[in-house]
């Protein structure tokens, strides 16, 4: 009897796949989405489902005119991530058009121009969200406070459908800035950063997400709590969180420090914007950070030096997702730099000097 | 004892207590056993005998032929049949000159080299003399001569035998219970072998999961001056040279060199059981102790082996192996695919693997996600996957300058990959073509250089017969001075 012998060991595998890291990821992000639908209400939901719908759809247009099995490529839950992750990048009541052209840019241009999983350059929700955020800036910054699903003053099922479907609300006896935009605008008029920052709710109700934001610009605890989670299984080192947190952390109470006037602190730029959601799940997006320890951490340093610098001096107020764009492109130049040290071999590839057992 | 971390390595499911708890068993004696002549690294072993031959067990089948070799040995009494080409447990499927023994149901054996008496009184020439007259070969699954192996200490100082019982391959028992069942050869063995290569220390290493052969190897040692025993962490590839001499000593083994050239030596435990069978009981290597497991298996256990009886017939005494996707010699890890199962167990057959598709987990390839296990998983520092990005662009002078001979298919990148990329292959597919671009390199330097030869011993031709054809034409002395002669 011949048995076959096509392949290599070895011949047993771990239980990993594609298709359970991401959704691990996915469940990650559950707490803290389900805190955000419920603070932005039946406009955030109808959003957050429109976005799913047209990444999913536009997956599996591409997928289909390459070839592949859409229900394959669907299955493995990467689109689902940059949907999700696109969602809570979008203002909750922003019409359901910006939500379609993001995912089009995002699925169809950065994923699949570039040939689909796992080859693409750009992480593709932040391309999706950059493209709508640069073509339709009054949409992508008209922030509404909070107004939690069923409390006073929240708009209804029916209304919902007006906001996110309909010819839109006039958002403007509604619309605020989010706290970074407040403190920019604020700067602008001339207020000392330290001072607009006290007029903001205090550090602890900003950390939960009662003002005017993203959906992902909320509840820092059920996201930092998704973050360790994703540490805990194993589905992201630590490396690029602490890098680009750090270097907020570090850069904030480092300037407001030396001009507390031009600058916010540390803490603040923490719990502000994305920082938190960028740092554990968009930042961390495998395909387009680098894949060495090392290159990790380089990267979250940049992102944290860049966001904090088109914070500061650009003219956007939240830098995030140009910042994570930039050292995308970086992530290439990163693998090649920060390559781990080959067993028996210096850092440069030559051996070892010889050591002796005593 | 103190231990140091290694590099990499993952936790794959260990699978042991399919067989960890069966006793050895003595597989019964087949009628006919098939013994290849390369079941070592190095030269096959030339044949002493001829079909027809009668044999005692023990007897000498082929003769060591090199000096990197080992002979073979009959397992049992009986009838040489034939010398014949036989399918090699390989997974080229390629045949081998196989020596054919049929029993004669006797099991007598021959006349046997005597013991050595006080071996640690003895030269150590003459164990390591021993140990390759008995064709022992490292058990591991590597069946490097074990003699050769010995002498490391002729020209070096050798400070510690760092004895591997670490088995950190899944599923495989068969040290375990070697360890538990045969402690006390295993440390007698262990100390013949340092003295033979004059190292003053023993230390055993096996891995946590294993208490029980702890136990014992530690209440085996306790009589003796100069073993220890050392408790690595269970984590693959903790029973690589390399790794396990890190584990233990926490030298790292420059790239090139030998652990041996930094005072130390690996082998493995049951091949520490054959020096002691050789030394002590004159015994050659004859039969080995193999894991048979896996889930197509309905009476998996550890099996006292003849060399040459038939994978199918040992699995038979299994109760057969219905419903295997895949068929393993060795671990799941790093062991062989079996081309077929009329393949006879060998010198490093330490485990018959028979696999469900449960077991396996294969799946189609998915695209890399860049997620980076690979890197964490590999024991060598490589990345994997920009490896095999360069491997399947063809681009091997790129591959080997980010370390793909580095790579030891130890597998663990492949073990984690998500995507199931057989990232191993890709690497042992670019070695191969590397080895046959050298091969070729080397077979062209060497037409060149025969060409080049040719070409200037014509020449020299050529300016000879120049020289002559000018020789011929200028006015020659003798025939001038015959001219003279004739002339007046």
């Amino acid at each position: 009897m011949n048995t076959v012998v096509e392949k290599s060991g070895p011949y047993t595998h771990g239980a990993n796949s594609i298709q359970r890291t991401m959704f691990t990821v996915l469940a990650a992000l559950v707490p803290a989405t389900l805190f955000n639908l419920y603070l932005f209400g039946w406009p955030a939901i109808f959003l957050f489902a429109m976005t799913m719908a047209a990444c999913v759809a536009c997956e599996a247009a591409c997928v289909r005119i390459g070839g592949g099995s859409p229900a394959n490529a669907i299955g493995n839950g990467s689109v689902l991530i940059t949907g999700w992750l696109l969602a809570l990048s979008l203002p909750p009541w922003a019409p359901w058009w910006v939500a379609v052209v993001a995912s089009v840019f995002a699925v169809g241009i950065a994923k699949h121009a570039f040939g689909g999983l796992g080859q693409n350059l750009f992480n593709p929700a932040m391309v999706g969200r950059v493209v709508v955020l640069v073509s339709f800036p009054v949409q992508m910054t008209a922030f509404v406070p909070p107004k939690p699903l069923f409390s006073a003053g929240a708009p209804g099922f029916i209304e919902g459908l007006g906001v996110t479907f309909g010819r839109g609300v006039n958002l403007d006896g509604l619309s605020a800035a989010s706290q970074l935009g407040f403190v920019k605008n604020e700067l602008a008029r001339g207020v000392p950063a330290h001072q607009s920052v006290e007029q903001l709710p205090g550090l602890g109700e900003l950390m939960w997400g009662f003002h005017p934001g993203s959906m992902g610009e909320t509840a820092v605890p059920l996201l930092l709590l998704g973050g360790l989670f994703l540490m805990w299984r194993k589905v992201i080192t630590w490396h690029i969180p602490v890098g680009m947190l750090g270097t907020l952390l570090l850069l904030g109470t480092l300037f407001s420090a030396i001009d507390p006037g031009r600058h916010a602190g540390g803490l603040f730029h923490l719990i502000s914007g994305a920082s938190v959601l960028g740092a554990f799940f968009i930042a961390t997006d495998y395909v387009t950070s680098p894949v060495s320890n090392g290159g990790r951490l380089a990267f979250g340093i940049g992102c944290g030096l860049l966001t904090w610098i088109i914070r500061t001096y650009a003219g956007y107020p939240e830098g995030f997702a140009f910042a994570i764009l930039l050292m995308n492109a970086m992530a290439p130049l990163l693998d090649r730099a920060f390559r781990p040290r080959m067993f028996g071999r210096t850092l440069k590839g030559e051996p070892l000097p010889l050591g002796k057992f005593k | 004892m103190k231990l140091f971390p290694i590099m990499g390595g993952i936790h794959p499911e260990h699978r042991k207590d399919l067989t960890s708890e069966k006793a050895i068993v003595a597989m019964p004696m087949p009628a006919t056993l098939f013994l290849p002549l390369q079941q070592h690294i190095g030269e096959p072993a030339a044949p002493t005998v001829e079909a027809g031959y009668l044999v005692k067990k023990g007897e000498l089948l082929a003769r060591s032929d090199g000096a990197i070799s080992a002979p073979i040995h009959a397992p049992t009494s009986g009838r040489i049949r034939a010398i014949a080409e036989i399918t090699a447990p390989h997974p080229s499927g390629l045949p081998m000159p196989t020596i054919i023994l049929e029993s004669d149901g006797k099991d007598e054996w021959t006349d046997l080299p005597p013991p050595i008496d006080d071996p640690f009184a003895a030269p150590p020439q003459s164990i390591r003399d021993r140990v390759a007259e008995c064709g022992i070969v490292g058990m591991g699954g590597a069946t490097f001569p074990s003699a050769v192996k010995l002498g490391l200490g002729t020209q070096r100082k050798l400070e510690v035998l760092l004895l591997n019982g670490a088995e950190c391959e899944p599923y495989l028992t068969c040290d375990d219970r070697l360890m538990r069942e045969y402690a006390d050869e295993v440390i007698d063995g262990a100390r013949i072998m340092a003295h033979a290569l004059g190292a003053p220390r023993v230390i055993v290493a096996i891995e946590t999961n294993k208490p029980q052969a702890i136990e014992a190897m530690a209440k085996a040692a306790a009589a003796t001056d100069n073993v220890t025993i050392a408790k690595v962490p269970a984590r693959y590839p903790m029973g690589g040279e390399r790794q396990l001499t890190q584990a233990v000593t926490g030298l790292e083994t420059p790239a090139r060199k030998l652990t041996a050239d930094m005072g130390v030596v690996v082998h493995n435990v049951a091949t520490a059981r054959a020096v002691h069978d050789a030394v002590r009981l004159g015994r050659p290597l004859i039969s080995r102790i193999v894991t048979v497991s896996g889930g197509a298996v309905p009476n998996p256990g550890n099996i006292e082996v003849p060399l040459g009886v038939k994978v199918s017939e040992l699995l038979a005494f299994c109760g057969g192996a219905d419903g295997a996707a895949r068929f393993v010699s060795g671990g799941p890890m790093m062991g062989q695919p079996l081309p077929s199962l009329d393949v006879p167990v060998v010198k490093g057959s330490s485990g018959i693997l028979a696999l469900t598709r449960a077991e396996t987990r294969e799946s189609e390839p998915q695209p890399c996600i860049r997620c980076g296990s690979c890197i964490a998983a590999c024991p060598c520092g490589l990345v994997p996957m920009q490896m095999a990005a360069f491997i399947r662009a063809e681009k091997m002078a790129e591959a080997v300058r980010i370390g793909v001979q580095d790579c030891v298919s130890c597998g663990s990148c492949t073990y984690v990959c998500p995507s199931h990329i057989p990232l191993v292959q890709y690497f042992r597919y670019a070695k191969g073509r590397l080895a046959t671009q050298d091969r070729e390199r080397r077979k062209n330097e060497q037409t060149k250089a025969l060409v080049e030869a040719r070409n200037a011993r014509l020449e020299r031709l050529a300016m000879a017969r120049r020289d002559a054809a000018a020789r011929a034409r200028a006015p020659q002395p003798e025939t001038a001075q015959e001219a003279g002669r004739i002339a007046p």
